[in-house]
């Protein structure tokens, strides 16, 4: 039997190819391209091997950027995921009131990340700023451009104002699609508000609160931007995490190829992190 | 245990009423006695889910009063009534064991580990959920998931009342029918009283002692599943029991009798008054028998259903139904069809003249 090939429907993935080629790969094989090799420049290029992979795997300062790194996405996740819970809970569930709060909801959502930044860099400064003035004021001694802890404290919470929404527009659309059914059941068969929350509601959830936590550490993962206009990445390197260490080292000290290998590693967690997380996560569908 | 009376009532869920449409219940009067298997009968968008939910106490109503052997339960919480309900679609607690879903509601109510065991144990080996205990609820096919929801609603045993919203709906057609003999058959173990909501004919009539028809909010008749057919109170339970339903024609009333394309019809019960904007005669296709007097008819259409045979009639009127045994043999062309006078009844704005 004859069968008639016809590869002309790759002609329609072409553009898709083309698109992706530049905004995706070829920028990627650069850096792949740079992580190997030293340069100069004057386009003079020399090899040196698997040498800035060792280098940044083996160098304090990208542990520790790591580490703040970790730390502030821990940090931020545990307290926007419950918050954000909870808000969505609290959120009316009929009439006006429910427009009202999605509007508000999304408003930090459409503010530019360096918008953010700088509203938080004044709200925050000790003199005039209105936060740091009045927790000055209540006598707390509250300077974010010099100690570490205000300036994490900060950051933190700008943070959580900017995307506790998000988990809050999820988690509300989650609990929106429980069927009204699930709580007249429960009520008869004499469940308590925890019990609800606890078999029904976080049960219900799960799948948007998944989406919700990877859409989380990825964005917080690769913070740039806010921390950069709010403390840019002091007092010290205090709150220096790894884009804004990587942006030093590429563009502050010009080192390309050590800046090309950290960006690859730094890409490799994020995927294994997300693949280990989703795959838990779907594991755990599976079973059940 | 206990009687369960309804008192005048009423229910919209607008803020304000203008018309009698924007009620979904209207001035409900009715006694469940205790132990009674009843069903709520009405189509879709009757009220039936309304006031099964006001029973329960999932809602309040907007007039009237639900009492529990004459005690007002009005305002008080499904809980406080100690009322049992299942869904139409099945609920259960996705991340529980089949066990833990039957063993909830006993555990929120405090009972002994010894007690719940025995009681979850019992129920499971009634509904043949025993070899599942152990197994994730939410992995369960959708009839596996829906015992659980009657499991959960049967294994108290001292509920006052055990409510069925449409509980069969997504089961497949042949454990409907074990199901629901399940159900019957639990019922006449238990002797708790039974309200079993459906807009299923066969279902109802099968399930219940007394069937409440409703019909637009209000209820059109309670009675027997023979009474609802030999005497339908109201046009709407002729229509929609029984199948093919009542022939509904319009006819004069004049003088106490009644007629029908000026042939004189006599009917079951005395007509008394006239004064109705719209009069009609009811009888069901069972009692129409071919004659040689009666109303002018022309045959239409013969469909065969293999017990029965369906003849589509039209007289001047209107179309008329007849019901006849398969094996007979039926006239062609022009014929006049006769009522059997103890299933003819008169109707006055659709409710029936006695």
């Amino acid at each position: 039997m004859n069968k008639t090939e016809n590869q002309k429907a790759w002609l329609f993935v072409i553009p898709v190819f083309i698109l992706v080629a530049f905004n995706a790969a070829v920028p990627l094989m650069t850096v792949v391209n740079y992580s190997f090799q030293e340069t100069f420049g004057n386009n003079v290029f020399t090899w040196e091997g698997t040498r800035w992979f060792k280098q940044i795997l083996q160098s304090d300062r990208f542990h520790a950027a790591l580490g703040r790194q970790f730390l502030f996405t821990g940090i931020i996740l545990f307290i926007q995921i419950p918050l954000g819970i909870f808000i969505a809970l609290t959120m009316p569930k009929e009439g006006i009131g429910v427009s009202v709060c999605l509007v508000l909801m999304s408003m930090p959502l459409l503010i530019p990340w360096n918008v953010v930044g700088a509203m938080w860099n004044i709200f925050a400064l000790p003199e005039i700023g209105f936060l740091g003035h009045t927790l000055n004021d209540l006598g707390f001694d509250y300077n974010f451009t010099q100690q570490t802890g205000d300036a994490w404290f900060t950051t933190v919470l700008m943070d959580v104002w900017h995307w506790t929404s998000l988990v809050v527009l999820l988690s509300y659309a989650g609990l929106r699609s429980i069927q009204p059914a699930y709580y007249q059941a429960a009520e008869i068969d004499g469940a308590s508000r925890w019990a609800v929350f606890r078999y029904i509601e976080l049960p219900k959830m799960k799948k948007v609160l998944t989406i919700a936590i990877l859409l989380r550490f990825m964005d917080s993962f690769m913070i740039y931007t806010e921390p950069f206009v709010l403390t840019g990445g002091g007092p010290g390197n205090a709150t220096a995490f790894l884009s804004i260490d990587l942006v030093k080292m590429a563009l502050g000290q010009f080192d390309l190829g050590p800046a090309a290998a950290m960006s690859l590693i730094y890409f490799f967690i994020v995927l294994l992190v997300c693949w280990v997380f989703y795959n838990l996560m779907m594991r755990n569908e599976e079973q059940s | 245990m206990s009687k369960i009376t309804l008192r005048d009532l009423s229910h919209s869920y607008l803020d304000k009423q203008n018309s009698n449409s924007d009620w979904a219940l209207r001035d409900v009067n009715l006694d469940w006695q205790d132990g009674g298997a009843y069903a709520l009968l009405g189509p879709s968008g009757c009220g039936k889910t309304t006031l099964l939910n006001i029973i329960s106490g999932l809602l309040n109503p907007t007039k009237g009063k639900v009492l529990f052997d004459e005690k007002d339960v009005t305002t008080q919480s499904p809980v406080e009534r100690n009322i049992a309900q299942i869904f139409q679609f099945p609920v259960i607690y996705d991340t529980m064991t089949v066990y833990d879903n039957l063993a909830f509601p006993l555990k929120n109510r405090g009972m002994t580990d010894a007690e719940i065991d025995r009681r979850v144990k019992e129920i499971a080996d009634m509904l043949e959920l025993t070899k599942t205990l152990k197994n994730r609820a939410s992995g369960l096919t959708a009839d596996g998931k829906q015992k659980i929801s009657l499991g959960r609603g049967l294994v108290r045993s001292n509920v006052n009342v055990i409510m069925f919203d449409e509980p069969l709906t997504v089961i497949d057609p042949h454990l409907k029918w074990v199901l629901r003999s399940k159900l019957k058959e639990l019922h006449q173990k238990i002797n708790r009283t039974m309200i079993y909501v459906t807009h299923d004919q066969t279902e109802a009539l099968t399930f219940a002692d007394q069937v409440v028809v409703m019909h637009e909010g209000q209820i059109v008749q309670t009675g027997t599943p023979v009474e609802l057919f030999e005497k339908p109170k109201h046009t709407f339970v002729g229509h929609f029991i029984g199948s093919p339903g009542m022939n509904i024609l319009p006819c004069q009333i004049k003088n106490g009798s009644a007629a029908i394309d000026g042939v004189e019809i006599s009917t079951n019960t005395k007509i008394k008054e006239s004064n109705f904007s719209k009069t009609e005669i009811g009888i069901r296709p069972e009692f129409i028998s071919f004659d040689t007097k009666g109303i002018p008819a022309k045959i239409l259409k013969v469909s065969n259903t293999g017990r029965h045979k369906i003849i589509d009639t039209q007289c001047n009127s209107g179309k008329i139904k007849v019901l006849s045994h398969s094996s007979k043999e039926i006239p062609s062309g022009s014929v006049f069809l006769s009522f059997n006078k103890k299933y003819t009844y008169a109707y006055g704005d659709s409710w029936i003249i006695e």
